[in-house]
Protein backbone atom coordinates (compact mmCIF):
# COMPACT_ATOMS: atom_id res chain seq x y z
CA UNK A 1 0.00 0.00 0.00
CA UNK A 2 1.48 3.64 -1.19
CA UNK A 3 0.34 6.19 1.55
CA UNK A 4 -1.35 9.64 -0.06
CA UNK A 5 1.48 12.15 0.13
CA UNK A 6 -1.26 15.07 0.34
CA UNK A 7 -2.14 14.72 4.25
CA UNK A 8 -0.42 13.42 7.85
CA UNK A 9 -0.74 10.45 9.58
CA UNK A 10 -0.76 9.56 13.33
CA UNK A 11 0.36 6.18 15.53
CA UNK A 12 -3.21 5.90 15.89
CA UNK A 13 -3.22 4.91 12.37
CA UNK A 14 -5.56 8.46 11.55
CA UNK A 15 -4.68 10.27 8.66
CA UNK A 16 -5.53 14.51 8.28
CA UNK A 17 -5.32 16.71 5.25
CA UNK A 18 -4.27 20.28 5.38
CA UNK A 19 -8.01 21.43 5.98
CA UNK A 20 -8.87 19.32 8.71
CA UNK A 21 -10.60 15.86 7.06
CA UNK A 22 -9.69 12.96 9.15
CA UNK A 23 -10.14 9.18 8.08
CA UNK A 24 -8.37 5.90 9.30
CA UNK A 25 -5.60 4.89 7.61
CA UNK A 26 -5.49 1.67 4.86
CA UNK A 27 -3.58 0.04 7.58
CA UNK A 28 -6.43 0.24 10.41
CA UNK A 29 -9.11 -0.89 8.08
CA UNK A 30 -7.10 -4.18 7.36
CA UNK A 31 -6.08 -4.45 10.51
CA UNK A 32 -9.66 -4.29 11.99
CA UNK A 33 -11.25 -6.29 9.25
CA UNK A 34 -14.75 -5.71 8.66
CA UNK A 35 -16.37 -2.80 9.70
CA UNK A 36 -19.54 -2.75 10.51
CA UNK A 37 -20.40 0.39 12.67
CA UNK A 38 -18.99 4.11 13.01
CA UNK A 39 -20.01 6.34 15.51
CA UNK A 40 -18.79 10.29 15.30
CA UNK A 41 -19.25 13.24 17.81
CA UNK A 42 -21.96 15.53 16.31
CA UNK A 43 -21.20 19.02 14.30
CA UNK A 44 -19.55 21.33 16.54
CA UNK A 45 -18.30 19.22 19.20
CA UNK A 46 -14.88 20.39 20.11
CA UNK A 47 -12.15 17.46 19.89
CA UNK A 48 -8.63 17.17 21.35
CA UNK A 49 -5.33 16.46 20.25
CA UNK A 50 -4.73 12.51 21.41
CA UNK A 51 -8.29 11.95 22.73
CA UNK A 52 -10.73 10.02 21.52
CA UNK A 53 -13.55 11.20 19.60
CA UNK A 54 -15.26 8.39 18.01
CA UNK A 55 -15.37 5.10 17.60
CA UNK A 56 -15.04 2.39 14.70
CA UNK A 57 -16.21 -1.03 14.97
CA UNK A 58 -15.34 -4.10 13.04
CA UNK A 59 -17.21 -7.52 13.47
CA UNK A 60 -14.77 -8.41 16.02
CA UNK A 61 -13.65 -5.57 17.71
CA UNK A 62 -14.20 -2.07 18.92
CA UNK A 63 -11.55 0.62 18.45
CA UNK A 64 -11.49 4.42 19.51
CA UNK A 65 -10.81 7.22 16.68
CA UNK A 66 -8.09 9.48 18.19
CA UNK A 67 -7.59 13.82 17.06
CA UNK A 68 -4.79 13.92 15.19
CA UNK A 69 -5.03 17.24 16.16
CA UNK A 70 -7.61 19.60 18.07
CA UNK A 71 -10.84 21.38 16.67
CA UNK A 72 -14.25 21.74 15.98
CA UNK A 73 -16.51 19.19 13.42
CA UNK A 74 -17.85 21.22 10.75
CA UNK A 75 -19.15 17.87 9.11
CA UNK A 76 -19.68 14.20 9.16
CA UNK A 77 -19.26 11.59 6.42
CA UNK A 78 -23.53 10.30 6.94
CA UNK A 79 -22.64 8.10 4.16
CA UNK A 80 -21.19 6.00 6.70
CA UNK A 81 -23.88 5.52 9.16
CA UNK A 82 -25.50 2.89 6.32
CA UNK A 83 -22.60 1.96 4.40
CA UNK A 84 -19.20 1.72 6.78
CA UNK A 85 -17.77 -0.87 4.55
CA UNK A 86 -16.61 2.07 2.67
CA UNK A 87 -14.05 2.74 4.97
CA UNK A 88 -12.75 -1.43 3.91
CA UNK A 89 -13.07 -0.47 0.42
CA UNK A 90 -11.40 2.97 0.29
CA UNK A 91 -10.11 4.10 3.67
CA UNK A 92 -7.92 7.09 2.33
CA UNK A 93 -11.42 7.89 1.06
CA UNK A 94 -13.95 7.61 3.02
CA UNK A 95 -13.26 10.46 5.61
CA UNK A 96 -14.97 10.66 8.85
CA UNK A 97 -15.00 14.16 9.99
CA UNK A 98 -13.79 17.85 9.01
CA UNK A 99 -12.84 20.01 11.73
CA UNK A 100 -11.88 23.36 11.71
CA UNK A 101 -8.27 22.71 12.90
CA UNK A 102 -7.56 24.93 16.21
CA UNK A 103 -3.62 25.60 15.64
CA UNK A 104 -2.32 24.75 12.73
CA UNK A 105 0.96 24.07 14.00
CA UNK A 106 0.15 20.95 15.58
CA UNK A 107 0.08 19.06 12.30
CA UNK A 108 3.64 19.56 12.79
CA UNK A 109 4.04 17.03 15.10
CA UNK A 110 2.32 14.29 12.75
CA UNK A 111 4.20 11.89 10.79
CA UNK A 112 4.75 11.98 6.59
CA UNK A 113 3.26 9.28 4.50
CA UNK A 114 6.79 7.94 4.54
CA UNK A 115 7.23 7.99 8.23
CA UNK A 116 4.07 6.24 8.56
CA UNK A 117 4.95 3.24 6.21
CA UNK A 118 8.16 3.47 8.02
CA UNK A 119 6.40 3.19 11.52
CA UNK A 120 3.53 0.64 9.84
CA UNK A 121 6.15 -1.68 9.15
CA UNK A 122 8.42 -1.47 12.45
CA UNK A 123 5.54 -2.29 14.20
CA UNK A 124 4.34 -5.40 11.92
CA UNK A 125 7.95 -6.47 12.51
CA UNK A 126 7.58 -6.61 16.42
CA UNK B 1 0.09 -26.11 11.02
CA UNK B 2 1.30 -22.14 12.17
CA UNK B 3 3.10 -21.96 9.45
CA UNK B 4 0.27 -22.64 6.68
CA UNK B 5 -1.89 -20.41 7.61
CA UNK B 6 0.75 -17.54 7.91
CA UNK B 7 1.67 -18.18 4.54
CA UNK B 8 -2.20 -17.74 3.11
CA UNK B 9 -1.92 -14.48 4.72
CA UNK B 10 -4.33 -14.88 7.80
CA UNK B 11 -4.34 -12.57 10.40
CA UNK B 12 -2.97 -14.79 13.88
CA UNK B 13 -3.90 -14.09 17.32
CA UNK B 14 -2.70 -15.62 20.59
CA UNK B 15 -6.31 -18.03 21.91
CA UNK B 16 -5.08 -19.83 24.90
CA UNK B 17 -1.98 -19.60 24.31
CA UNK B 18 -2.56 -21.02 21.01
CA UNK B 19 -1.07 -18.80 17.55
CA UNK B 20 -4.97 -19.06 15.58
CA UNK B 21 -5.60 -17.66 12.52
CA UNK B 22 -8.64 -14.99 13.24
CA UNK B 23 -8.97 -14.52 9.78
CA UNK B 24 -7.94 -14.93 6.14
CA UNK B 25 -7.60 -12.36 3.49
CA UNK B 26 -10.17 -11.10 1.14
CA UNK B 27 -7.98 -11.50 -1.45
CA UNK B 28 -8.40 -15.97 -1.13
CA UNK B 29 -12.21 -14.69 0.21
CA UNK B 30 -11.89 -14.57 3.79
CA UNK B 31 -12.71 -11.54 6.01
CA UNK B 32 -15.05 -12.62 9.09
CA UNK B 33 -18.20 -11.90 6.94
CA UNK B 34 -17.48 -13.58 4.23
CA UNK B 35 -16.39 -16.80 6.04
CA UNK B 36 -19.10 -16.83 8.06
CA UNK B 37 -21.48 -16.74 4.70
CA UNK B 38 -19.71 -19.34 3.15
CA UNK B 39 -20.25 -21.69 6.13
CA UNK B 40 -23.95 -20.61 5.81
CA UNK B 41 -24.30 -21.08 1.59
CA UNK B 42 -21.83 -23.24 1.09
CA UNK B 43 -18.70 -24.66 2.96
CA UNK B 44 -15.97 -23.42 5.06
CA UNK B 45 -12.45 -25.15 6.82
CA UNK B 46 -11.44 -24.70 9.84
CA UNK B 47 -7.94 -25.52 11.29
CA UNK B 48 -9.42 -26.13 15.24
CA UNK B 49 -6.57 -28.04 16.15
CA UNK B 50 -6.34 -26.10 19.87
CA UNK B 51 -9.23 -28.37 20.50
CA UNK B 52 -8.18 -31.09 22.71
CA UNK B 53 -8.88 -35.21 23.02
CA UNK B 54 -9.21 -37.45 25.78
CA UNK B 55 -9.82 -41.18 25.54
CA UNK B 56 -11.23 -43.41 28.14
CA UNK B 57 -11.07 -46.82 27.37
CA UNK B 58 -11.54 -50.07 28.99
CA UNK B 59 -13.78 -52.67 31.13
CA UNK B 60 -15.35 -49.37 33.51
CA UNK B 61 -14.99 -46.68 30.72
CA UNK B 62 -18.72 -46.37 30.86
CA UNK B 63 -19.35 -46.21 34.59
CA UNK B 64 -16.08 -43.31 34.17
CA UNK B 65 -17.75 -41.53 31.64
CA UNK B 66 -21.28 -41.38 33.49
CA UNK B 67 -19.19 -40.45 36.68
CA UNK B 68 -17.83 -37.41 35.05
CA UNK B 69 -19.88 -35.70 32.73
CA UNK B 70 -23.92 -35.17 32.87
CA UNK B 71 -25.38 -36.21 29.75
CA UNK B 72 -26.45 -40.12 29.58
CA UNK B 73 -23.53 -42.34 27.69
CA UNK B 74 -25.31 -45.07 28.14
CA UNK B 75 -27.83 -44.30 25.59
CA UNK B 76 -24.85 -43.97 23.29
CA UNK B 77 -24.62 -46.63 20.36
CA UNK B 78 -21.17 -47.33 18.89
CA UNK B 79 -20.00 -44.44 16.35
CA UNK B 80 -22.74 -41.97 18.14
CA UNK B 81 -21.66 -38.81 19.40
CA UNK B 82 -23.23 -36.54 21.90
CA UNK B 83 -23.35 -33.07 23.56
CA UNK B 84 -22.15 -32.52 27.68
CA UNK B 85 -20.16 -30.87 30.11
CA UNK B 86 -17.63 -31.95 32.74
CA UNK B 87 -18.87 -30.11 35.79
CA UNK B 88 -17.95 -29.56 39.52
CA UNK B 89 -19.62 -30.87 42.30
CA UNK B 90 -21.08 -27.41 42.79
CA UNK B 91 -23.09 -28.08 39.53
CA UNK B 92 -20.90 -25.52 37.95
CA UNK B 93 -19.26 -26.04 34.20
CA UNK B 94 -15.51 -27.68 34.32
CA UNK B 95 -16.34 -27.46 30.22
CA UNK B 96 -18.62 -28.67 27.90
CA UNK B 97 -17.46 -31.73 25.80
CA UNK B 98 -18.91 -33.65 23.21
CA UNK B 99 -18.26 -37.62 24.35
CA UNK B 100 -18.33 -40.17 20.96
CA UNK B 101 -18.26 -43.49 21.95
CA UNK B 102 -15.79 -45.20 19.14
CA UNK B 103 -15.32 -48.66 20.80
CA UNK B 104 -17.64 -51.14 23.22
CA UNK B 105 -15.56 -49.86 25.94
CA UNK B 106 -13.84 -46.70 24.58
CA UNK B 107 -14.41 -42.90 24.16
CA UNK B 108 -13.61 -39.86 23.10
CA UNK B 109 -14.17 -36.67 24.73
CA UNK B 110 -13.37 -33.45 23.05
CA UNK B 111 -12.75 -30.51 24.64
CA UNK B 112 -11.88 -26.73 24.79
CA UNK B 113 -8.58 -25.29 23.97
CA UNK B 114 -8.17 -23.29 27.05
CA UNK B 115 -9.29 -25.77 29.59
CA UNK B 116 -7.84 -28.77 28.32
CA UNK B 117 -5.13 -29.43 31.12
CA UNK B 118 -7.46 -28.65 34.04
CA UNK B 119 -10.13 -31.22 31.83
CA UNK B 120 -7.66 -33.84 31.20
CA UNK B 121 -6.27 -33.56 35.49
CA UNK B 122 -10.04 -33.70 36.20
CA UNK B 123 -11.10 -36.59 34.33
CA UNK B 124 -8.11 -38.29 35.60
CA UNK B 125 -8.72 -37.52 39.13
CA UNK B 126 -12.10 -38.46 39.09
CA UNK B 127 -12.03 -42.07 37.46
CA UNK B 128 -9.50 -43.72 39.56
CA UNK B 129 -11.67 -45.77 40.50
CA UNK B 130 -12.76 -47.30 37.42
CA UNK B 131 -11.11 -49.90 35.57
CA UNK B 132 -10.21 -47.78 32.65
CA UNK B 133 -7.27 -46.08 31.23
CA UNK B 134 -7.18 -42.52 30.61
CA UNK B 135 -5.22 -40.94 27.89
CA UNK B 136 -4.79 -37.07 26.97
CA UNK B 137 -4.25 -37.23 23.17
CA UNK B 138 -4.49 -33.42 22.34
CA UNK B 139 -1.67 -33.47 21.00
CA UNK B 140 -1.97 -36.32 18.47
CA UNK B 141 -4.63 -34.83 16.22
CA UNK B 142 -4.64 -32.04 14.10
CA UNK B 143 -8.58 -31.36 14.31
CA UNK B 144 -10.05 -29.75 10.48
CA UNK B 145 -13.66 -28.79 10.71
CA UNK B 146 -15.53 -28.91 7.67
CA UNK B 147 -18.54 -26.44 7.78
CA UNK B 148 -21.67 -25.94 5.76
CA UNK B 149 -24.26 -27.48 3.79
CA UNK B 150 -22.01 -28.73 1.01
CA UNK B 151 -19.72 -29.92 3.88
CA UNK B 152 -20.77 -33.64 3.27
CA UNK B 153 -20.07 -33.44 -0.47
CA UNK B 154 -16.69 -32.33 -0.07
CA UNK B 155 -15.40 -34.67 2.29
CA UNK B 156 -17.28 -37.44 0.14
CA UNK B 157 -15.20 -36.61 -2.47
CA UNK B 158 -11.93 -37.14 -0.36
CA UNK B 159 -13.34 -40.69 1.47
CA UNK B 160 -14.28 -44.29 0.70
CA UNK B 161 -16.55 -44.35 3.83
CA UNK B 162 -20.49 -43.79 2.65
CA UNK B 163 -20.86 -40.08 4.25
CA UNK B 164 -25.22 -40.52 3.65
CA UNK B 165 -24.81 -43.05 6.08
CA UNK B 166 -23.42 -40.88 8.97
CA UNK B 167 -26.56 -38.98 10.71
CA UNK B 168 -25.82 -35.42 12.77
CA UNK B 169 -24.31 -36.52 15.66
CA UNK B 170 -22.67 -39.67 14.57
CA UNK B 171 -19.14 -40.64 12.99
CA UNK B 172 -17.38 -42.88 10.94
CA UNK B 173 -13.81 -44.33 9.97
CA UNK B 174 -12.40 -44.12 6.55
CA UNK B 175 -9.65 -43.64 4.18
CA UNK B 176 -9.19 -39.54 3.83
CA UNK B 177 -6.65 -37.94 1.39
CA UNK B 178 -5.14 -41.72 1.30
CA UNK B 179 -4.66 -41.73 5.29
CA UNK B 180 -6.32 -44.87 6.72
CA UNK B 181 -9.03 -45.22 9.58
CA UNK B 182 -9.62 -41.16 9.97
CA UNK B 183 -12.13 -40.37 12.71
CA UNK B 184 -14.87 -38.41 11.10
CA UNK B 185 -17.80 -37.12 12.90
CA UNK B 186 -20.88 -35.28 11.59
CA UNK B 187 -20.13 -32.58 14.48
CA UNK B 188 -19.26 -28.90 14.67
CA UNK B 189 -19.75 -25.56 16.14
CA UNK B 190 -21.88 -23.52 13.53
CA UNK B 191 -25.20 -24.59 13.64
CA UNK B 192 -24.48 -25.69 10.21
CA UNK B 193 -24.21 -29.45 8.84
CA UNK B 194 -20.64 -30.72 8.37
CA UNK B 195 -17.71 -32.91 9.63
CA UNK B 196 -14.98 -32.78 11.72
CA UNK B 197 -12.41 -35.09 10.83
CA UNK B 198 -9.21 -36.10 13.04
CA UNK B 199 -5.89 -36.17 11.57
CA UNK B 200 -2.48 -37.00 12.58
CA UNK B 201 -0.96 -33.96 13.83
CA UNK B 202 2.69 -33.75 11.85
CA UNK B 203 2.81 -30.71 10.32
CA UNK B 204 3.78 -32.75 6.81
CA UNK B 205 0.36 -34.47 6.69
CA UNK B 206 -1.99 -31.50 8.32
CA UNK B 207 -0.79 -29.16 5.69
CA UNK B 208 -1.01 -31.84 3.03
CA UNK B 209 -4.77 -32.98 3.88
CA UNK B 210 -5.36 -29.48 4.42
CA UNK B 211 -4.81 -28.24 1.17
CA UNK B 212 -6.14 -30.96 -0.80
CA UNK B 213 -9.73 -30.25 1.16
CA UNK B 214 -9.30 -26.47 -0.12
CA UNK B 215 -8.39 -27.60 -3.30
CA UNK B 216 -11.20 -30.38 -3.77
CA UNK B 217 -13.70 -27.36 -2.20
CA UNK B 218 -12.99 -25.16 -4.98
CA UNK B 219 -16.33 -26.35 -7.51
CA UNK B 220 -18.27 -25.60 -3.94
CA UNK B 221 -16.71 -22.41 -3.21
CA UNK B 222 -14.54 -23.07 -0.04
CA UNK B 223 -13.52 -20.78 1.99
CA UNK B 224 -10.67 -20.92 4.66
CA UNK B 225 -12.71 -19.69 8.09
CA UNK B 226 -10.66 -18.30 10.87
CA UNK B 227 -12.03 -18.15 14.95
CA UNK B 228 -13.70 -14.76 14.08
CA UNK B 229 -15.76 -16.62 12.24
CA UNK B 230 -16.42 -19.52 14.04
CA UNK B 231 -17.22 -17.15 17.28
CA UNK B 232 -19.97 -15.42 14.92
CA UNK B 233 -21.94 -18.70 13.68
CA UNK B 234 -21.73 -20.19 16.63
CA UNK B 235 -23.30 -17.18 18.39
CA UNK B 236 -26.56 -16.99 15.97
CA UNK B 237 -26.47 -20.77 16.82
CA UNK B 238 -26.19 -19.89 20.42
CA UNK B 239 -24.03 -22.30 21.40
CA UNK B 240 -22.46 -21.88 24.58
CA UNK B 241 -18.41 -20.70 24.49
CA UNK B 242 -16.41 -21.71 28.14
CA UNK B 243 -15.94 -18.42 29.70
CA UNK B 244 -18.72 -16.78 28.40
CA UNK B 245 -21.91 -18.28 28.86
CA UNK B 246 -20.67 -21.26 30.45
CA UNK B 247 -17.78 -21.34 33.59
CA UNK B 248 -17.48 -22.38 36.81
CA UNK B 249 -19.89 -19.64 38.12
CA UNK B 250 -22.19 -20.29 36.02
CA UNK B 251 -24.72 -24.05 36.64
CA UNK B 252 -26.50 -26.05 33.86
CA UNK B 253 -29.89 -24.45 35.07
CA UNK B 254 -28.75 -21.04 34.10
CA UNK B 255 -27.13 -21.87 30.98
CA UNK B 256 -30.04 -23.68 29.75
CA UNK B 257 -28.78 -26.89 28.62
CA UNK B 258 -30.95 -28.68 30.68
CA UNK B 259 -31.77 -31.00 27.78
CA UNK B 260 -28.22 -32.68 27.86
CA UNK B 261 -28.26 -33.26 31.69
CA UNK B 262 -29.99 -36.28 32.46
CA UNK B 263 -30.93 -36.32 36.10
CA UNK B 264 -32.59 -39.57 36.24
CA UNK B 265 -29.21 -41.41 34.63
CA UNK B 266 -26.97 -42.81 38.23
CA UNK B 267 -25.55 -40.15 39.76
CA UNK B 268 -22.52 -38.06 38.39
CA UNK B 269 -20.30 -35.48 39.42
CA UNK B 270 -22.38 -32.10 40.33
CA UNK B 271 -25.63 -33.99 40.59
CA UNK B 272 -26.38 -32.97 43.91
CA UNK B 273 -26.30 -29.70 43.93
CA UNK B 274 -27.76 -29.42 40.90
CA UNK B 275 -31.08 -30.88 42.40
CA UNK B 276 -30.63 -28.41 45.12
CA UNK B 277 -30.81 -25.77 42.73
CA UNK B 278 -33.28 -26.88 40.89
CA UNK B 279 -35.57 -26.53 43.98
CA UNK B 280 -34.26 -22.59 44.50
CA UNK B 281 -34.36 -22.04 41.13
CA UNK B 282 -32.48 -19.70 38.79
CA UNK B 283 -31.38 -16.11 39.78
CA UNK B 284 -29.93 -15.58 36.52
CA UNK B 285 -31.04 -16.93 33.13
CA UNK B 286 -29.45 -17.22 29.71
CA UNK B 287 -31.32 -14.89 26.81
CA UNK B 288 -30.80 -14.04 23.57
CA UNK B 289 -30.87 -10.05 22.69
CA UNK B 290 -31.56 -8.12 19.49
CA UNK B 291 -30.41 -4.79 19.61
CA UNK B 292 -33.34 -2.34 18.55
CA UNK B 293 -31.33 0.62 18.38
CA UNK B 294 -28.02 1.43 16.94
CA UNK B 295 -24.91 -0.36 18.56
CA UNK B 296 -23.43 -3.26 19.35
CA UNK B 297 -23.40 -5.34 22.97
CA UNK B 298 -19.81 -6.58 23.25
CA UNK B 299 -19.21 -9.55 25.99
CA UNK B 300 -18.91 -7.78 29.16
CA UNK B 301 -21.50 -4.66 28.56
CA UNK B 302 -23.97 -4.74 31.23
CA UNK B 303 -27.62 -4.83 30.52
CA UNK B 304 -30.10 -2.69 32.29
CA UNK B 305 -34.09 -2.61 33.01
CA UNK B 306 -35.92 0.19 31.40
CA UNK B 307 -35.53 1.83 34.55
CA UNK B 308 -31.95 1.98 34.13
CA UNK B 309 -31.22 -0.57 37.12
CA UNK B 310 -28.33 -3.09 36.25
CA UNK B 311 -30.12 -6.38 36.04
CA UNK B 312 -26.93 -8.64 34.39
CA UNK B 313 -24.49 -8.68 31.55
CA UNK B 314 -23.49 -9.40 28.11
CA UNK B 315 -21.70 -12.65 27.67
CA UNK B 316 -21.70 -13.01 23.64
CA UNK B 317 -22.21 -9.60 21.10
CA UNK B 318 -21.72 -9.58 17.73
CA UNK B 319 -22.87 -8.66 14.50
CA UNK B 320 -24.66 -11.42 13.51
CA UNK B 321 -23.68 -11.74 9.17
CA UNK B 322 -26.20 -13.82 8.36
CA UNK B 323 -28.77 -12.50 10.17
CA UNK B 324 -27.36 -8.62 9.74
CA UNK B 325 -28.90 -7.59 12.92
CA UNK B 326 -27.13 -6.72 16.28
CA UNK B 327 -27.47 -9.46 18.89
CA UNK B 328 -25.98 -10.87 22.10
CA UNK B 329 -26.11 -13.52 24.74
CA UNK B 330 -27.04 -11.86 28.17
CA UNK B 331 -27.83 -13.18 31.83
CA UNK B 332 -30.76 -11.69 33.36
CA UNK B 333 -32.82 -12.43 35.71
CA UNK B 334 -35.82 -14.69 35.06
CA UNK B 335 -38.68 -12.08 35.61
CA UNK B 336 -36.68 -10.24 32.80
CA UNK B 337 -36.10 -13.42 30.60
CA UNK B 338 -39.60 -13.24 28.77
CA UNK B 339 -39.66 -12.78 24.55
CA UNK B 340 -40.22 -9.35 23.72
CA UNK B 341 -38.99 -7.69 26.59
CA UNK B 342 -37.16 -4.70 26.71
CA UNK B 343 -33.69 -3.82 28.11
CA UNK B 344 -31.05 -1.72 27.51
CA UNK B 345 -27.25 -2.36 26.69
CA UNK B 346 -25.02 0.02 27.94
CA UNK B 347 -22.31 0.54 25.58
CA UNK B 348 -20.00 3.70 26.46
CA UNK B 349 -21.83 5.16 28.84
CA UNK B 350 -25.17 5.20 26.48
CA UNK B 351 -27.92 3.43 27.64
CA UNK B 352 -29.12 1.50 24.55
CA UNK B 353 -32.70 0.20 23.73
CA UNK B 354 -32.62 -4.10 22.90
CA UNK B 355 -35.07 -6.44 23.36
CA UNK B 356 -35.60 -10.11 24.51
CA UNK B 357 -35.68 -12.48 21.37
CA UNK B 358 -36.11 -16.18 20.89
CA UNK B 359 -33.33 -18.24 20.26
CA UNK B 360 -31.33 -19.88 18.48
CA UNK B 361 -31.13 -17.06 16.72
CA UNK B 362 -30.32 -18.82 13.67
CA UNK B 363 -31.30 -22.32 13.08
CA UNK B 364 -30.47 -24.33 9.80
CA UNK B 365 -33.05 -25.29 6.98
CA UNK B 366 -34.79 -28.17 7.67
CA UNK B 367 -33.63 -29.21 3.95
CA UNK B 368 -31.36 -32.12 5.40
CA UNK B 369 -34.12 -33.88 7.32
CA UNK B 370 -32.62 -36.99 6.86
CA UNK B 371 -29.19 -36.06 8.59
CA UNK B 372 -30.79 -35.03 11.61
Amino acid sequence: MSYPTDRKYTKEHEWITADGTIGITDHAQESLGDIVFVELPKVGTEITVGKAFGTVESVKAVSDLFAPVSGTVTALNEALATAPEQVNKDAHGAWMVKIKVKDPAEMNALLSAADYEKFVSEEASH
Amino acid sequence: MNAVHRQMGAKMVEFNGWDMPVEYPASIGGGIIAEHMAVRSGVGIFDVSHMGDIRLAGREALAAVQHISMNDASRLALGQAQYSALLYPQGTFVDDVIVHRLGEDEYLLVINAGTREKDFNWVRDNTRQFDCKVEHLSDDFTQIAIQGPKGADLLQKLTDADLSAVKFYWLTRGTVCGLKNILMGRTGYTAEDGFEIYIPSDEATSARVWHEILAAGKEFGIVPCGLGARNTLRLEGKLPLYGHEISDIINVWEAGVDRFCKMEKSDFIGRAALEKAKAEGVKKTLVGLEMVDRGIARDGYKVQDEGGREIGYVTSGSPAPFLKKNIALAYVPPEQATIGTTVRVEIRGQAVKAQVIPTPFYKRPKKAAKSE
